[in-house]
């Protein structure tokens, strides 16, 4: 154990976790959507680092192929087809303020409310674990105990291409 | 000694509630299809990180909430892919993703 390895940790963690946030923010926040997507990348990358504190790199790399390398690249591309911004608001000052207010009231009450539960809640204690969650261990769930679900979701990564492919071809021409 | 505050599961809880206070939040104020779109990815990734919190820190097998991540992943992408062929198909017809103009039925 090298000295102050700790602390390069922990400060390491913290990093991650202001990536995060201020993906997030920036996702939500931003009235340009291309920037909201670049938010959204910036979030996704923060979170790959977070399951690699978690002990889980394999789920960090898959969550930097999947989400910044197919579903943000998909919406970029959503982005080019329709060409739109986040439109300037039409509605009375005073109606703008109060929605803002009564969404940041609902997004406030929602985080104190889980935050509460989550730090509070009657968590089972921690035990010890009966494999070491390594890939080798998971390939190996994977293909004995869940080996249903794993066919399930290639079934619906099929029907979702063939449904995005019929819907979004559907009315070509006709203009 | 130091509290190591990665090794702690409360951290990652109050992570995950902000994600999901910030996609609440975007959906109620965006006015566009993509942005509550991107809002709700964020909701799905404060589900997941929760699933990875709680597998890391309290379940007896750590495989169980790695392999239910994957699978939240899969359909995300799939919500993804359904949700962008809506969308440009709304767009070819109405020119507009705004979610105030949208206000035609057709039955």
């Amino acid at each position: 154990m090298i000295p102050g390895s700790d602390y390069l940790a922990t400060g390491l963690f913290g990093l991650i976790i202001a990536t995060t946030v201020a993906g997030a923010l920036l996702a939500v926040l931003s009235t340009r959507i291309i920037r909201s997507v670049c938010g959204l990348a910036l979030c996704c990358i923060g979170l790959a680092g977070l399951y690699y504190f978690l002990n889980s790199p394999f789920l960090a790399l898959m969550e930097i192929l999947i989400y910044v390398g197919a579903v943000c690249v998909t919406i970029v591309f959503g982005v080019m087809l329709t060409e739109t911004d986040e439109p300037a608001p039409q509605e009375k000052q005073s109606r703008e303020f109060l929605w803002g207010g009564v969404a940041l009231l609902v997004s406030g009450a929602i985080f104190w409310g889980v935050a509460r539960l989550g730090l509070q809640g009657p968590w089972p204690a921690a035990v010890s674990p009966a494999t070491d969650g390594s890939v080798p261990a998971i390939g190996g769930a994977l293909l004995t105990t869940y080996s249903l679900p794993f066919e399930l979701i290639s079934l619906v990564l099929l029907v979702a291409i063939l449904g995005a492919l019929a819907i979004a071809r559907a009315g070509r021409g006709r203009e | 000694m130091t509290v190591r505050l990665y090794d702690q599961p409360g951290v990652y809880l109050i992570l995950a509630a902000f994600l999901l206070a910030a996609g609440i939040y975007g959906l109620i104020r965006r006015r566009t299809l993509i942005g509550m779109l991107i809002s709700g990815e964020l909701i799905f990734s404060a589900a997941a990180l929760n699933f990875m919190a709680l597998n890391r820190f309290m379940a007896p097998d750590p495989t169980v909430g790695q392999i239910f991540v994957l699978f939240i992943m899969g359909l995300a992408a799939a919500e993804v892919a359904i949700t962008l062929s809506i969308i440009i198909a709304v767009y070819r017809n109405y020119r507009s993703i705004h979610s105030k103009e949208l206000s035609e039925l057709k039955g």
